[in-house]
């Protein structure tokens, strides 16, 4: 391929781009756990990593413009390639039957639209404050704005279901993202496999607790 | 045995398609799918209906013409089996078969079960020449090729071309036949001189026949009558990436390199 730019034109340009910026949201999934796990602990804990988050404004910006970089490319070539997928095949089997495919890998295409909204609903409850759950928002104090949000029924079991989508988006991505660079082989398949099955409990569960743990009122109860 | 048949039928590549039903009487188990639908054939004919179209040819596994989709899984329910090779002893008496062409943007009808597949001679055609003495015979052995190559190279230039993958494959990618091509040269020290430019200009021309990409779901190998890997589908991206670097236009300019 002559240069860069016809690579990533080319379908599986399109795919390494994917991986890359799939790779990068994936990256961060693991750091926030370590931020909602922090929940569990109390105010204090949660709400200065948060000061921490923010201790440099440079730094800050910096890992959000790489982080919306990395979205605004994965839900670009995503839809790029949804269409050059959808015009592939025009008339579809009146009788079909996967043999290999899990159902994660075949639902890719419906778990990342939702996780979409997600992100955006999550990001106006928590980061920007608008008021899309019941209750007042105060800056700075995570602890209060996570615990007043999942009290809430509604609230929390959005944030369960979509934790659960995106272990559903994970169990797939989280093996594809490599084999889409290349490092597809019998000898690492059941490695990749393995790890993207760990990944999607640990970043799942991770997620999971602090609206689980609000939702059943063992915290704020 | 007894079979029920939904087979699609279509007189052209333009008219509008439907499923018929078609009953098929005094099956023996021994038949090869193919000899099952001449045998239903001979009947239609009689009857005064047009016979089933399919495409088929050395009848023995290794030509790729023949291939349908079989209850949803393309060549059948049998692994590593063409169409022409699987016998009606893998079916029940009394069963309902849905028989319906490969589907493909690429692949489009011709008619009935019968589809055009030129657009793999095009990304064939697209990966070119290799580099080789002409004249007198070569020495054996002058040219060494490892064990693991030699068989590396031989389980993927076992594809027959048939496009099973491309008709499994959710989004109708061609991954798992342009990998198999592209690694069968690769592998080999023959392939060596065109490989990055090789497998550039394979890929352009598999885009350019409107095949999907490859979402890393394995129904191509799962029904691959060849069971070709899709340990080649990792050998086409790592070749891709590595030819963005390495590929050179296949007619050099005019200077000095």
């Amino acid at each position: 391929m002559f240069g860069l730019i016809p690579f990533f034109r080319s379908t599986i340009g399109k795919k390494v781009l994917m991986a890359v910026s799939g790779f990068f949201l994936f990256a961060f999934c693991v750091e926030h756990v370590t931020g909602a796990l922090l929940f569990l602990r109390g105010p204090d804990a949660i709400n200065g990593y948060g000061r921490l988050l923010h201790y440099s404004a440079a730094l800050i910006w910096f890992f959000r413009a790489g982080l919306l970089t990395s979205a605004v490319v994965h839900v670009t070539f995503a839809t790029l390639l949804y269409f050059q997928e959808f015009g592939a095949r025009p008339v579809g089997y009146q009788n079909r039957r996967y043999l290999r495919s899990s159902y994660a890998a075949r639902t890719m295409k419906y778990s990342g639209p939702f996780l979409l909204g997600f992100v955006i609903f999550h990001l106006a409850h928590l980061t920007w404050g608008y008021n899309v759950v019941p209750g007042p928002f105060i800056e700075g104090d995570i602890y209060a704005n996570m615990l007043n949000g999942f009290r809430t029924g509604w609230v929390a079991l959005v944030y369960l279901g979509a934790v659960s989508l995106l272990g559903l988006h994970l169990l797939h991505g989280a093996h594809s993202m490599f084999e889409s660079l290349g490092l597809r082989h019998r000898r690492i398949e059941s490695l990749l496999f393995g790890f993207a099955r760990v990944a999607t409990v640990v970043i799942s569960v991770g997620l999971a607790l602090a609206p689980a743990a609000v939702f059943f009122r063992i915290i704020g109860g | 045995m007894n079979l029920v048949l939904m087979v699609w039928r279509q007189e052209n590549a333009r008219a509008q398609g439907h499923m018929q039903r078609i009953e098929a009487k005094d099956v023996s188990p021994d038949m090869s799918f193919l000899e099952m639908l001449d045998v239903v054939n001979e009947g239609l004919t009689e009857a005064g209906q047009s016979p089933i179209a399919f495409d088929h040819d050395c009848r023995e596994g290794i030509c790729g013409s023949c291939g349908v989709v079989i209850n949803g899984v393309p060549h059948g329910p049998q692994p590593g089996t063409t169409t022409c090779q699987l016998h009606m002893r893998h079916f029940r008496d009394g069963q309902v078969i849905v028989i319906e062409p490969f589907r493909a943007r690429a692949f489009p009808v011709i008619r009935d079960l019968m589809v055009d597949r030129s657009a793999f001679d095009r990304v064939i055609a697209a990966g070119g020449f290799i580099t080789s003495p002409t004249g007198s015979a070569p020495d054996g052995n002058a040219m060494l090729v490892s064990k693991h190559a030699a068989d590396t190279a031989m389980e993927a230039a076992a594809c027959i071309g048939c496009g099973a993958c491309v008709a499994a494959c959710p989004n109708a990618s061609a991954m798992l036949f342009v990998g198999a091509k592209v690694s069968h040269l690769g592998l080999l020290p023959q392939g060596q001189p065109e490989r990055w430019s090789r497998v550039h200009a394979m890929v352009a021309a598999m885009d350019a026949e409107g095949f999907g990409g490859c979402t890393n779901f394995l129904e191509c190998a799962a029904v691959c009558p060849k069971n070709v890997s899709s340990d080649f589908i990792g050998r086409l991206n790592r070749d891709l990436i590595g030819a963005v670097f390495l590929a050179r236009p296949r007619v050099a300019s005019n200077d000095a390199g």
